[in-house]
């Protein structure tokens, strides 16, 4: 649940990158953390391995300006992707306002997206939230690779996978070279504000 | 609990309970965050620039870790955690199960004498909480 401080006109909205390991969740960060790094007043925190595998979580906080006088902060948070770590991941999922899910185009991968994505939705069943209701954007990552031989997934079967009852907006993109990684995040904080002030009205 | 929204009145209230008890005390930053990692509000003594948001998160990180290990040990919880430094350190304190309290201190303030005032801080602000919100 976001967080709405009247003293200050402060809103903070969590927004949750999820997905399945190495599926480019912290890439989609560093890369709005380099590009949108004049909106960022701090450094990105990330809680790795030694094998630059994501631990815990990472954390990068962004000013939005504001809406209707109140200044809306934005904390994206990612999730270890490791199957390992789902008591982790649901740690981090702990009053979420807005998930992108990253789904690796990869042909190989194609059923730890879905393995995923039904994991997801039973993490929010625990805090009594359902994937149908909350701000959901999905992000078909990696379609770069095809450039370079590598077998991917058609878009038509990734969406059929993962979004044929979802419904959600979704994107293609490619998190290394940035491609669609803004719009991806544009559409997903527009999402989340819509619905936290349908919440409040 | 009306959580999620606290009151401009509560929060001036809050506030000065954490100067009257922590801030004067000598204690260089307290932030009150919830376990999602928001923060509520923080105080600092004029001088201290941390970067509290980052840490909000991470505390909140930290305290859901500490909490699953005493779940493993058998315990309810671990209600309250201290880490020491050279010259810093930080004492963290459940205020209830959303809310965490923390404070950042130097070496020249004991930890009986912060952890004395943070008892009384939690009891005043848990007062604070339920006439507005009971």
């Amino acid at each position: 649940m976001s967080f709405i401080n009247l003293k200050e006109k402060v809103v903070q909205v969590k927004i949750v990158y999820y997905g399945p390991g190495r599926c480019g969740k912290t890439t989609n960060l560093e890369y709005v953390n380099r590009k949108f790094r004049d909106q960022i007043q701090s450094e990105m925190v990330s809680l790795k391995t030694h094998g630059d595998r994501t631990l815990f979580f990472d954390f990068l906080p962004f000013d939005m300006g504001q809406i209707k006088g109140y200044d809306i902060k934005i904390q994206l948070y990612t999730v270890p992707g490791q199957v390992k770590y789902n008591a982790t991941r649901k740690l981090v999922l702990k009053g979420v306002d807005g998930v992108v899910f990253v789904a690796d185009a990869m042909e190989k991968q194609r059923e730890k997206n879905i393995r995923s994505l039904n994991q997801l939705h039973e993490n929010l069943q625990a805090y009594k939230e359902s994937i149908f209701k909350l701000p959901l954007v999905i992000q078909y990552n990696k379609v770069d690779l095809k450039d370079h031989g590598v077998p991917i997934l058609p878009t038509a079967v990734l969406r059929k996978d993962l979004n044929s009852r979802l419904k959600v907006p979704d994107f293609e993109a490619s998190a290394i070279t940035g491609y669609n990684v803004a719009a991806t995040l544009k559409k997903i904080i527009s999402s989340t504000v819509v619905s936290i002030q349908k919440k409040l009205l | 609990m009306n959580y999620g929204i606290v009151s401009q009145e509560q929060l001036e209230q809050i506030d000065t309970i954490l100067s009257s008890k922590l801030i004067k005390l000598g204690v260089d930053c307290v932030i009150i965050i919830d376990m999602a990692g928001n923060i509520i509000t923080a105080k600092d003594n004029g001088e201290s620039k941390y970067d509290v948001y980052s840490f909000a998160a991470l505390a909140a990180g930290n305290f859901a870790t500490v909490d699953a290990m005493a779940k493993l040990v058998g315990e309810a919880e671990f209600s309250l955690l201290f880490h020491k430094g050279q010259e810093s350190n930080i004492h963290f304190s459940k205020i209830d199960d959303e809310l965490l309290l923390i404070s950042m201190f130097g070496k020249d303030i004991s930890l009986g004498f912060l952890r004395l005032n943070v008892v009384e801080a939690i009891e005043q602000i848990r007062k604070v909480w339920d006439t507005n919100n009971g």
